[in-house]
């Protein structure tokens, strides 16, 4: 008897481990690991490549987490940053707007997919996580007819004739491409969303009202709380984020490619999940989430310098996602049969 | 009585706590064994280890005298161990019917691949029989059921698969008056049976009534076994608590300040007819009716949650039209609700997070957060309220139910609200906490405050208000004055009756 106490015990602690510093463990060990084999993993230059590739998953995790904050999802960020992406390019390429449109309207685009969202979720009431999955569809269809399936870039040949007048402005281009203070601009921007995140979600009462209503929307409302209006605001702010990667994504790669998002949905679904255990915090944090983007980019760049071929990147990043929310859940089990 | 089952030196521990010690339990064949303790005393533990949802750590189980391990509930089922739960719906099926919901175990695990339809319907339709509740349709799904009648379905259910023990876990707690002697009549019908009845319930003169004998529990152990003809509810109380209790109702010394609130005409869609009262400051009015006679959606029509079609609300002078809850908090109006971890908690939260919620502008500059004035209006009302914790960050699912409902009453008190309506506070409540939240809603009148107290508890609320109206079928059919209350007087008119 005692000694299956002692078993159950030593269990526990371990889920427990995992559950605090599982992000952060998971982390070290990676990097151990790569150092151990390439001498090129652990330098300065290899590690702003690594920041600067995960700032646009980082991004859309950002407002992935909001969504998961109020107890929703959001499927649809990744469609709705390809659908950014093609139009701050064409913006430039097709219709030579000026600099501040061309960073106003992508944003407003986000706007509305978010208020399509909480329209079919808060007022019609269909499952959030049907609803983004038919907004993804929506949304991606709309992307690809807008540009009839092409990418857009510098003076392109037009299907009515012609080539296209305008290009990507080197000011525009700088955004995803230039340096500041030793750190790639992408780095800066990453970093200082997630501390924005960071201190609204954890140190304002928008942030308290937030997480309150996604712990118990009934109390929430007995409390005070018009959650309808809290959830619309969460998917507005995811709907921002993938606007705003969809915006980077054009400025670093210099074109606005086709399908750009679609693959980054799920390493941000996978990076605020490993996010969940970042030091116990057990919910959707903003913090957590720049950690999971960190785990998941680290391990793609070593991979990548193992030499392993891109298309088995999706098996590991599946593993991650997984991995996550196994232990997510069944801590989640734990606590709840505890009570 | 020759013991039929015998629970031995039962041990059970959660974590670092000791849920039972030492229990034991024993229990006759065609007796009625009441279980009783406050909460927390560990006979919800006890029988969940009886219906197989939990293991024991140590001890043995001992049925018609041979030792049995109950590692499931499918196991127990086996054993003809039932329980009919207080949360009926878990159990049935609602799209399928009657018949088929009370036969559902041999559907499940019969032996045969096709299931005669006219023979279950025979069967299912005897098992009723047997009960004497023929009035419930075979037919018709079981999602038209009221509660009552389905937990007559689980009966039915354990009666058809031969139970020998069916354990009752607070089974009257959602039920009227009407329903709940229809239930007696029925445990009476199994007890002719030799089936052995375990029954757990917080009232204590049903348990008078219904039951042969009475087990008291407190902290994880059996006190003691009394017969019930020879026992005495004061005897009961006391062993439950421990201390010898008085039931403390002390006069307040009531003075009255002007009409705070004022309700005219009031009706909903459905429920509330017409109905009309005053609170004035300082004055505690009860609302007393039967389950389902409307409280609960009156407090909730009045805090903006459920709409109004008709009528008037006067706060202070100033009328009112609250439509969503944020507007009552406004007009200065504190809803306890009768479902405390659903509707009035964020249970994995800390104590503090829940208590500043409701005024999170008051613990903030700006928008952001001030965390010390939190933690020192956390600490106040610990203080104030006596809850039982050690600070103020642990999350409350590790409290007491009494000590969670203090936090819902304490996250109100940095609003500073005119008027509180209590739904049921009391309920799933031990003893001791109950004490503690009268006083304080005493203290609440006492400091000007108006407040509603809607409670199904009649002598709980003859002890508390100054003034008890009784609602009955949506309308307020009589006002009571603290003097002339009396229980067997509220109960006639919340039962629909007429003094002559």
């Amino acid at each position: 008897m005692q000694a299956v106490e002692k078993k159950n015990k030593v269990k526990e602690s371990g889920i427990q481990f995992l559950y605090k510093y599982g992000a952060i463990a998971l982390l070290l060990v990676i990097i151990l690991y790569f150092s151990s084999i390439s001498e090129a993993f652990f330098t300065y230059g290899n590690f702003t490549d690594i920041l600067r590739s995960i700032s646009i998953v980082t991004l859309l995790a950002i407002g992935v987490t909001f969504t998961l904050v109020v107890g929703g999802f959001d499927l649809s960020v990744g469609s709705t940053m390809s659908l950014s992406t093609v139009v701050t390019a064409s913006l430039m390429v097709w219709y030579e707007m000026p600099l501040w449109l061309v960073l106003i309207l992508p944003i407003l685009i986000g706007v509305l997919v978010g208020l399509l969202n909480s329209f079919l979720i808060v007022v019609i009431g269909i499952p959030d996580l049907l609803a983004t999955l038919s907004m993804m569809y929506i949304v991606a269809g709309f992307h690809r007819t807008y540009t009839e399936g092409y990418s857009i870039y510098n003076n392109m040949p037009l299907t009515s004739g012609g080539n296209a007048p305008g290009q990507l402005s080197e000011a525009f281009l700088w955004i995803g491409q230039g340096r500041m203070l030793g750190l790639p601009v992408p780095v800066w921007i990453m970093l200082v969303m997630v501390l924005l995140a960071y201190v609204v979600l954890h140190h304002t009462r928008w942030g308290r009202v937030l997480y309150m209503t996604g712990g118990n929307a009934e109390a929430a409302t007995l409390s005070g709380v018009n959650i309808r209006k809290v959830k619309c605001a969460s998917y507005v702010i995811s709907g921002v984020f993938a606007s705003m990667a969809g915006i980077l994504f054009t400025a670093r790669v210099g074109s606005g490619q086709i399908d750009a998002g679609a693959p980054l949905l799920m390493e941000a679904v996978a990076a605020v999940f490993v996010g969940y255990s970042v030091l116990g915090a057990g919910k959707p944090n903003a913090i957590g989430t720049f950690f999971g983007a960190a785990v998941i980019g680290i391990l793609l760049n070593g991979l990548t310098i193992l030499n392993l071929p891109y298309y088995a990147f999706d098996i590991i990043k599946g593993g991650v996602l997984v991995s996550a929310l196994a232990v997510t859940y069944v801590y989640a089990k734990k606590r709840f049969t505890q009570t | 009585m020759k013991p039929f089952l015998s629970m031995n030196a039962i041990h059970k521990k959660f974590g670092n706590v000791n849920a039972l010690e030492d229990a034991e339990f024993h229990l006759a064949k065609g007796e009625v064994h009441a279980l009783l303790g406050v909460n927390g005393a560990g006979k919800s533990t006890l029988m969940k280890i009886l219906s197989g949802v939990y293991e024991q750590d140590k001890g043995d189980i001992v049925l018609e005298g041979k030792r049995i391990r109950l590692r499931s509930p499918k196991i127990a089922k086996e054993h003809g161990i039932y329980c009919v739960y207080q949360e009926v719906d878990t159990a049935i099926i609602p799209e399928l019917s009657v018949a088929e919901n009370i036969m559902l175990d041999t559907i499940a695990t019969g032996k045969n691949l096709f299931v005669s339809m006219p023979k279950l319907y025979e069967e299912a339709r005897n098992a009723l029989k047997e009960l004497q509740v023929e009035t419930i349709s075979l037919q018709q799904a079981a999602f038209k059921l009221s509660l009552a009648e389905k937990q007559l379905v689980l009966i039915a259910r354990a009666l058809v698969s031969s139970a020998k023990i069916i354990i009752f876990d607070e089974p009257t707690a959602p039920l009227s008056i009407h329903e709940s002697n229809k239930l007696f009549s029925v445990i009476h019908k199994l007890k002719d049976r030799g089936v052995g009845c375990v029954f757990i319930s917080h009232r204590l003169p049903e348990v008078f009534e219904i039951s042969d004998r009475i087990t008291v529990m407190r902290d994880g152990k059996l006190v003691q076994t009394y017969n019930t003809a020879d026992a005495e509810q004061e005897t009961i109380i006391e062993s439950m608590l421990g201390a010898s209790f008085s039931e403390e109702q002390k006069k307040r010394n009531n003075t009255l300040g002007e009409i705070l609130f004022q309700v005219e005409g009031l009706s909903d869609n459905h429920k509330l007819k017409n109905l009309s009262f005053t609170v004035s400051e300082g004055e505690i009015v009860g609302i007393v009716g039967l389950v389902g006679a409307g409280k609960t959606e009156l407090a909730k029509a009045l805090f903006g949650i459920e709409p109004l079609r008709k009528g008037m609300v006067e706060l202070s002078g100033r009328s009112i039209n609250v439509r969503h809850p944020v507007e009552a908090i406004n007009a200065g109006i504190a809803l306890i609700p009768e479902e405390r971890r659903k509707e009035g908690l964020f249970v994995h939260e800390s104590l503090q997070t829940n208590a500043s919620f409701p005024n999170l502008k008051k613990f903030s500059r700006l928008l952001f957060m001030n965390k010390r004035a939190e933690k020192s209006f956390a600490k106040d009302i610990i203080h104030r309220l006596q809850i039982k914790t050690n600070d103020t960050d642990t999350p409350l699912v590790h409290l007491s139910g009494g000590n969670q409902q203090k936090v819902v009453i304490g996250k109100w008190m940095s609003l500073d609200s005119k008027l509180y309506l209590f739904d049921e506070p009391t309920k799933g409540v031990d003893i001791g906490a109950k004490a503690d939240i009268f006083k304080l809603i005493r203290e609440l009148a006492e400091s000007g405050k108006g407040c509603l107290y809607f409670s199904s508890e009649i002598h709980e609320a003859i002890g508390i208000s100054d003034r008890i109206l009784v609602i009955y079928n949506g309308q307020i059919v009589k006002e009571f004055s603290r003097e002339d209350a009396t229980q067997e007087r509220i109960l006639l008119y919340a039962s629909g009756g007429k003094e002559e």
